[in-house]
This record gives C-alpha cells, structure tokens and sequence, in this order.
C-alpha cells in the first residue's frame, strides 16, 4: 500500500519502511525550535526535574527569541536572559530579533524531508518546503532536546487538490481562510493537509508558507507540499540540500479529499473570535477600525509588504487609525529598505517596527485596548488575543488590512 | 546693566526693559506640549478647574510618544483621552506616531528662537538649542496654562559655560554635557538656567546643541540657553528678526559663575550607575562585560547620532549575544537615516530597529532589562530601575562610544 | 502656628522621581492604584509601610528626574504629611505646591536624624528634633498664596467662579 509524503517523512525518521495512520512510532528529530514564548520553561525543567541533564545533539536546536522584542518587562528580559545564558552555555544557535522563529527557520534551517518540532504552534509552516514541522509544548521539545527523539502517532492526510489560479488582487491568504471556513477550525484535526494539483504549482515558497502556516487553526497536526522545482529552487538558493525528497504514491490512502478552484477564491475575513468564522470581506465592509496589522509568520513577508506599499504608495494612513507594519525578518526589513517599501510606509503614516511577532502575539508592541477593533493579517483572532478581552480582531489579507488602514473602516483594496 | 540670555527673553515676553534674579512674573506662553503619559491627567484637571475652552488651540501640541506603540492594553486608553480633547477644543497639531515630542517641537517648527515654552516633560529644556526658554511642569500646572495662557515664573540666575577650540575625533557633545554634569552635580544647577557660549559652541550643529540643552535639567537646571545663530535659523526655517538676534549674553551681564573647558580637554566618557552625575573616563571602564546597547532617545537619536553609530558598525557586526537597539528619534530622522543608507549599515550590523519614540528611555518598553544586565545607552537619564529592575546598570554614553562597545560587547573606546 | 509630629522615614539624596513613582505604573488609571508602587526600586517595602502623618526625612535633590506629577501627588496619597530635604528639584517643587504637598528645605536634619524617630515640625519657623531645633524658612508669598487657595485646582476653580 502507499504512502503520502506525511507518512513517508516519518517512516524515514523512524528507521522503518513503512507506517500507516495510527501506528505510534519512536522518531529521530531532525531538528527543534523553542522560542521566548516558553523556552524558560523548558530551560528550568532541564535543571530542576532531570536527574541526568543533557542535550543529544545541540546542533539540532534553534533559540530564537521573538515574542516580545524588545522586551516589555523585567520579567520577560529574565525569561529571555535564561533563555540566552543557556543557549550560550550549550552552543545552541541562538537568534535575537531577527525575525518571527518560523521565517527564520525557512531562511536557515527547514530541508525538505526532515522532521522538525518546534515549541510554537505554527511550526507547520515548514511543510511549505516539504518538512514536516509540528509544534509541542515544552514537555515534549524537552524530551527530544535530552534524548534527540521522540514518539509520534501517525496521523492521517487529507487530501487538498488545488485548482486554477488565484484571481488578481486575491491571495493565498483569502484561499486559506475560505478553505478553515469551509472545513471549520477542528475540520483536520490531528490530520495532515497535503496540498498538490495543478494549482499549487501556481504558488510560490511563500505563497506555500502563509497555507501551511494556517494549517493548525483548522486543527492540523501539520500541512505539506511537495518538495518541486519551486520548492529546491529556493532551498538552492539558499545554499541547503534537501534531506529526502518525498511525493506521495498513487496509491496512497487519504482519510478525504477536498478540491478547491482557486479562480472562485474572493477577498474574505474571519470576523471575531474564530478564525473559521469567514465571510467575503464586502460583508464586514464598513466596520471602523482603531488598528491595522501588516505582518507575522503568516504575512510579513517581502510580497505582502509589497502588496501593501502598491496599495499605500501616494495616500495616507487615516488619522487615527494604527497601522503597524512589522517584516517577518531582518532580511525582509533590509530587502524592504532596498525595494523602497518601507520609505512609502513611512511617508504614509505607518508605524514600521522591527521584526518581531508584535500583536499577533498581543502581549507587547502594539496591543489594543478596550472595545478597539483590529484588522491584522495575523494568525489568530482569538478573544484577547491582540490585547484587551473586549477588544476584536479581524483577519484578512495585505490588501484588505492596507485598504482598511487607508479607510479608517474595513474595506477590500478594490473600493478605494 | 546687562542681562543675560534668559532675563532678554523673560524681559521682552513681559514687555518690560529688564528683570533680575529673583522676580516673580507672569509669563505669557507661546506654546506648550503635552505628552501621552500626562494627557489624561492634564484633562482631568483642567476639567476640575472648570475651563469651557483652551486658551489658544494653535498654542497647543499633542504628542504621543511614550507610549507609541502601545505596550500594555489601557495605554490605548491614552490616545482616546487625548483623540477626545482634540476633538472637544479643536487643536490641530496632533502627532500620534511620529517620534519623541522633544524633537518633533522644534523640527516640525512649533519653536522659534525667543519663545517661552512649557511641556509635561522634564526635557523640555531641550529648546534652548533654538534659543527658546523652555522648561518642563506638572499636569497641573499645564492644565492651568491650557485655560489661561500664563504661567508664573522666578527668574533664574545664569551660569555661564564657555567652552573653546576644537572636540578632538570620537567626542561628541554627549561627552560634554556629561563631564559638566559630573563637574555640577545632578543639583549642581537647580534653579539656574545655563547658558552655553564659545568657538565650540558656534561650530556645533543644532542636533548637538539639543542634545547638551536636553540634559540641563540632569544638573537641576531649568533651561538651557544657546544663542540663536544662522544655523538655528536655517533649521527653524526662519530668519532671525532684530529680538531673536539680540539673544546672547551681555559682555556685563551678571552671571552666578562662569564655567571654562578647553574642548581639546574632553575625552568620551560615560555616567556610571545609578547617577547621571557619576562621570568617569570611557577609558577607565575599559573591558566591562555588557548585554544591550541602546542608541536612541530625545539626547542622541538624531541622524548625526545614527551616523556617528554607523560609522562604527559599517562592515561590523554586532558582539555575538548582545543586543543593540536602535530607536530613531522621530518619522523624519528615520526617513532620512534611511534615504542616507545608515539604517541599512546598522540593520546590517545587526541592530534591532524600533519606530521612532521614546521606546527605551522611558522604560516602558523597548528593550527593558533584568537583574544582572548591564546596558551602555545614549540616553539621559541612568536612574536606580529606569530600565527594568533596581539591579540593571546603566551606562550613558555617546551614540559612537555606545556602538563601539556593541561591537565589542564590552565598555570600550 | 500651623504645628504637628510625625515619624520619620528617612531617605537619601538624589531620591528621583523614577523611583517615587517608576514608569512602569504611570498609566494606571488613578493615584490610589499607583501608589503601592512607590519607592519601589529603592525600597519596595516602604509603600506598605508608611502610615498617615509620617514625614520623608531626605538629602539633596530630592525630586530630581522627571515632570511626572505623580510623584507628589503618590507621596501625598501615601499620608505623608510633609517631605524635608537639604534641597528639591525645581519641577518636583512646584508640582508639590500645586497639590499642596508642603515641602521645606532644611540644611541640617537630615544629617542628625534617624530613621523611625519623631520630629516636631512648626510650619515657617522649625524642626523640633530631640529638642534641638532646625530653623526652616518661610515660602514665597505666590506660593502661600496657592497653598492658601488649597492647591492649584482650587484656585483656578476659584477663577472661574465655580467656588
């Protein structure tokens, strides 16, 4: 019977020929990331819980600190200093407001084939180079940190046939929230989405990335692409080699299918609080806004930032609306300097700040008060995640968050 | 007799020939600035006061800054207070992103040479680079100019500071103001106004003279006086009518004392911990390990400061584990840093640069620290816990100084 | 004449305002929050500590640093009944007397007294301290006037007719 590339990545990790959904294998990790978010945590239960403290290979682990830069608190700075101290110590790579972890790791570090965990969330993104990445909480990252491995139950994937291309001024962005609409915020859960078809060649690396990366708010355990000629190209050109590159059989087993015509897509957004909760941006058009979000693992990146400076290019933010724009990394911030990017942001009004995960985070840099409304391109619009319990957040695309920031209300670039 | 800087301006703004030390007057005010941190208090108490109206809405600027961005979830509760007031009493000069108060009042022309300016801020006395008489108050105080337009004030006795001849390479103004705050102590000029004269002085650019004039009030001084010359006017964008011209000491004008530096004498050195009058020689301090470097702030986040910064971090890199953090002073240094290439040589570097605020400085936010950091910074102030808790060292320095211990990852020249 | 005891806390020179009332709590929406909050990089103790009618004993320049009104307006709200330094910090001073927190600047007891002791203080003439009296100055008349008015707030009510 065959395998997908999900199951094919873990077969390899776990020594064996071959495995099938359900199964709980042992896995070599390739590679972990921790970031500020929690590595404290797992630094002391290094110290404190472990009879024989040690780390198998330190070559496999990724600091980077990203959540509250620069820090907002003495007690962050302390969380982030043990994190440093550490990390130091051990002769871990260690990245310090570079960027948001996930954009670093796809800069640096994420191979094709490689099983990678990573203690956030949104370490599925990395499924965009054909690695399968899954975020674990600290318990987890620690015991693979001390002994380099860890068990894995093998989920099932469910298949995502992409065709047709995305319409001009719609983005990967609006596919993906029509898609978690569509299939509801636990539509895979513990699942793994494979996207191929004709249509996913449209797509570029980062195009991939802002897919996977949403990948979890439908439930996913991780989503992947073939590694293609789109996907080594950019590997290449960063200097890396693939560790395997894995396509899935035709006779591979897929728990559903989905297709989605990527001509249909319209401009949507996730109202508050759930990001299933989708609609056509037109319907929630009109609705003021106190802030604007351009940026996070999802859509911070050199073709959103362009996106939104096309958009911004000769008008003003409004008045008294925020409009934050954060690069996803020191090298989309310097790339974005080169390409004249941030000087339209500037002389618009906006607020550029240095890469870091800002509001998506909503624990510094940016936070909304009480009863604001936010449209972000963020990953989540969760109750309180961008501040205040009372505050809202919406979700949409760069163009729907420029437009927006432009208008003072929500709306789609195509009414300005 | 003749009068010094500050008794010519208080003078002419109470149409009088001349005042001494000591008087009490009522000065009429040409503009005043109010911060985010305060506007909610300002408002609150001109309310109490009972005002129906500010006195002059075109007297007025609104700035956020310290908290820009938002750090914590009720300092969004400050813009709308001040969104509110705008609104309510029609004032029109509103800044909510565009950099530190400081800069922005003489950069974006709010202050002209002469003038009598009061803020919610203690470094207010930064306008004296322009030649204004400028000073920080309370909210309450400010509360009552809002309605009225007047604000007593004693007259302050001058000390005089001349300084000749040419900085030597690598010194800026920073090491200046520092060694003669270390030379006054942090009470040193409490009440006074200073007032800065000589070839040093003339030669310095006007961004050089805001950073010595913003931290006056570290000695306790209540303003900082530089004559207005036609470098001040080429940045005011005016020129200098007969009044503004006549701004310099008088050869007998009575001063407390007189203060003389040669500038070839001043070498970089750095406020240790935890007081701003606690001078020592960069040298002296070589080979102390540190954690963060801050370059910013109403003192030293200005293009020639990020300059001075970048010429020390071209090709450089960052010390590995250490962490500098750049924050432009306002939107248009940040442009212009950017269209001048500095800010991709420090971003290069490896620098985290922020917005343009206050970030930092005011301890809020940007880059605070913990329990047993040691952070060198441009800013003006080294307080016990400014920056995080009462167990982080602060070292002032120069924006050159602070990016050559970046580099280094220690105290160095 | 204007007479009370208190007990003292005595505190340093160069007391700033970052450490009456650190940065970190001035957005908190009222004085009654902020004030558990001060002195708390010097002594995070103290707040708790001080009781109504205590008097600050300090140095020179206490007050120096920031314009934040705050800071008197949080000694004041921690019951302090008045601070007696060798100097203050000219923003500190007329923030203080704006709210009517009474400040006197005295050269000599702060070198002599001692931190928990009881002192006398006779409002424009002197300290009594272990009966050795510390002879204080009187204040400016604008000033009186203000103090008279009850603080800065009233005596602009009182300008705009609503006393």
């Amino acid at each position: 019977m065959g395998m997908t590339i999900a199951e094919k990545i873990i077969a390899r990790a776990a020594g064996v020929e071959a495995v099938r959904p359900g199964d709980i294998h042992t896995v070599h990790l390739d590679r972990m990331m921790s970031n500020d978010g929690t590595t404290h945590l797992t630094v002391d239960m290094y110290y404190n819980k472990l009879k024989h403290p040690q780390i198998a290979d330190a070559k496999k682990m990724v600091f980077i600190v990203d959540h509250n830069v620069p820090s907002d608190s003495a007690k962050t700075a302390g969380s982030q200093k043990k994190m440093r101290d550490f990390a130091r110590e051990h002769a871990i790579d260690f990245w310090e407001g570079k960027g948001v972890c996930h954009q670093i790791m796809m800069e640096h570090y994420v191979c094709p084939g490689e099983l990678i965990f990573g203690a956030d969330s949104h370490t599925c993104t990395y499924g965009a180079l054909g690695a399968f990445g899954t975020g674990v909480g600290c318990t987890d990252l620690l015991y693979g940190m001390v002994t380099g491995t860890s068990w894995v139950l093998v989920p099932e994937t469910v298949k995502f046939n992409l065709t047709g291309r995305l319409p001009e001024g719609v983005y990967p962005r609006d596919l993906m929230l029509t898609i978690i609409g569509q299939i509801g915020a636990n539509g895979v859960n513990y699942q793994v989405m494979e996207f191929c078809g004709d249509g996913a060649k449209t797509l570029s690396v980062n195009d991939r990335m802002v897919l996977c990366n949403l990948a979890v708010e439908a439930g996913a355990k991780t989503a992947i692409f073939e590694a293609d000629e789109i996907a080594l190209e950019y590997l290449k050109s960063r200097g890396r080699k693939p560790k395997a590159v894995f396509t899935s059989d035709p006779d591979a087993v897929y728990a559903r299918e989905y297709t989605f015509d990527l001509s249909c897509i319209v401009p949507v957004a996730a109202k508050p609080d759930f990001v299933d909760a989708v609609v056509p941006a037109s319907e929630v058009c009109g609705v003021p806004i106190d802030e604007a979000f351009l940026g996070s693992c999802n859509n911070g990146r050199i073709e959103e930032l362009r996106v939104g400076a096309a958009i911004l290019k000769g008008r003003k933010v409004a008045e008294r609306v925020r409009f934050l724009v954060v690069p996803a990394s020191q090298e989309i911030y310097l790339q974005a300097m080169e390409e004249g990017l941030i000087q339209t942001f500037m002389e618009s009004g906006a607020i550029v700040m240095n890469p870091n995960c800002s509001v998506c985070w909503g624990s510094c840099q940016g936070v909304i008060g009480e009863n604001e409304v936010l449209i972000s391109t963020g990953t989540r619009n969760f109750k309180g995640r961008a501040g205040h319990p009372n505050s809202k957040v919406y979700l949409g695309s760069a163009a729907t968050v420029t437009a927006s920031a432009v208008k003072g209300e929500i709306c789609t670039a195509d009414m300005l | 007799m003749g009068q010094t800087m500050i008794e010519k301006i208080i003078a002419h703004n109470i149409g009088v020939e001349s005042v001494k030390p000591g008087d009490i007057v009522t000065t009429e005010v040409d503009r005043v600035m109010l911060d985010d941190i305060m506007i909610p208090f300002i408002v609150d108490k001109f309310h109490e006061m009972g005002f129906t109206k500010v006195w002059d809405p075109d007297k007025i600027v609104l700035i956020y800054d310290h908290l820009v961005p938002a750090s914590q979830q009720d300092d969004t509760r400050h813009y709308r207070v001040g969104d509110a007031f705008v609104k309510e009493y029609g004032l029109t000069h509103v800044h909510r992103s565009d950099g530190i108060c400081h800069q922005l009042m003489t950069e974006a022309g709010y202050v002209k040479p002469g003038d009598v300016v009061f803020g919610t801020d203690s470094h207010t006395t930064t306008y004296g680079c322009v030649g204004a008489f400028s000073t920080g108050i309370g909210y309450t105080e400010m509360a009552a100019i809002l309605g009225t337009g007047n604000l007593w004030v004693k007259v302050p006795e001058t000390i005089r500071v001349e300084i000749q001849g040419t900085l030597p390479e690598g010194v800026m103004s920073k090491d200046i103001i520092l060694r003669l705050i270390g030379d006054l102590g942090a009470d040193g000029a409490t009440y006074r106004a200073l007032e800065f004269v000589g070839s040093t002085i003339d030669t310095m650019t006007v961004a050089s003279r805001m950073t010595m004039a913003n931290m006056a009030i570290e000695a306790g001084a209540k303003c900082a006086m530089f004559t207005p010359d036609e470098k001040t006017a080429e940045y005011c964008g005016i020129r200098l009518d007969e009044f503004q011209k006549s701004l310099k000491g008088d050869r007998d004008a009575s001063y407390l004392r007189t203060i003389t530096y040669q500038a070839e004498d001043f070498e970089p050195v750095m406020a240790c911990p935890s007081q701003v009058d606690k001078i020592r020689k960069v040298s002296e301090l070589e080979g102390i390990p540190i954690d963060q470097v801050f370059i910013g702030s109403c003192t030293n986040g200005r293009l020639e400061d990020l300059q001075a910064a970048a010429k020390v971090l071209e090709g450089k890199k960052v010390a590995p584990f250490v962490k500098l953090i750049v924050t432009p002073a306002s939107r248009r240094v940040y442009e212009e840093a950017l269209a001048c290439g500095v800010l991709q040589i420090l971003g290069k570097a490896g620098a985290i640069i922020t917005h343009p605020g206050c970030g930092l400085c005011c301890g809020r936010t940007g880059g605070i620290l913990c329990d047993g950091e040691r952070i060198v910074a441009t800013n003006n102030r080294n307080f016990l816990g400014r920056m995080g808790t009462s167990k982080v060292e602060i070292y002032l320095a120069s924006p050159a100084t602070a990016a050559a211990c970046a580099v280094a990852g220690k105290i160095t020249v | 004449m204007e007479q009370f005891t208190g007990r003292v806390w005595r505190l340093g020179d160069d007391i700033d305002t970052d450490i009456i009332i650190p940065t970190e709590y001035l957005a908190l929406k009222t004085i009654e929050e902020m004030k558990q909050y001060g002195f708390e990089p010097l002594r995070p103790e103290l707040a708790a500590q001080i009781h109504d009618g205590d008097v600050i004993v300090a140095g020179k320049n206490f007050g120096c640093g920031s314009s934040r009104e705050q800071a008197p307006e949080v000694i004041k709200a921690l019951g302090i009944r008045c601070v007696i330094a060798k100097s203050f910090a000219r923003i500190f001073f007329r923030n203080a007397i704006n709210n009517g927190l009474l400040l006197i600047e005295q050269p000599d007891l702060y070198d002599d007294v001692k931190e928990g002791d009881t002192i006398t203080v006779t409002v424009n003439q002197a300290v009594d301290y272990q009966e050795k009296f510390y002879p204080i100055t009187s204040l400016p008349e604008n000033l009186v006037e203000i103090i008279h008015a009850g603080g800065l707030v009233k005596a602009m009510r009182r300008r705009n007719g609503l006393v």
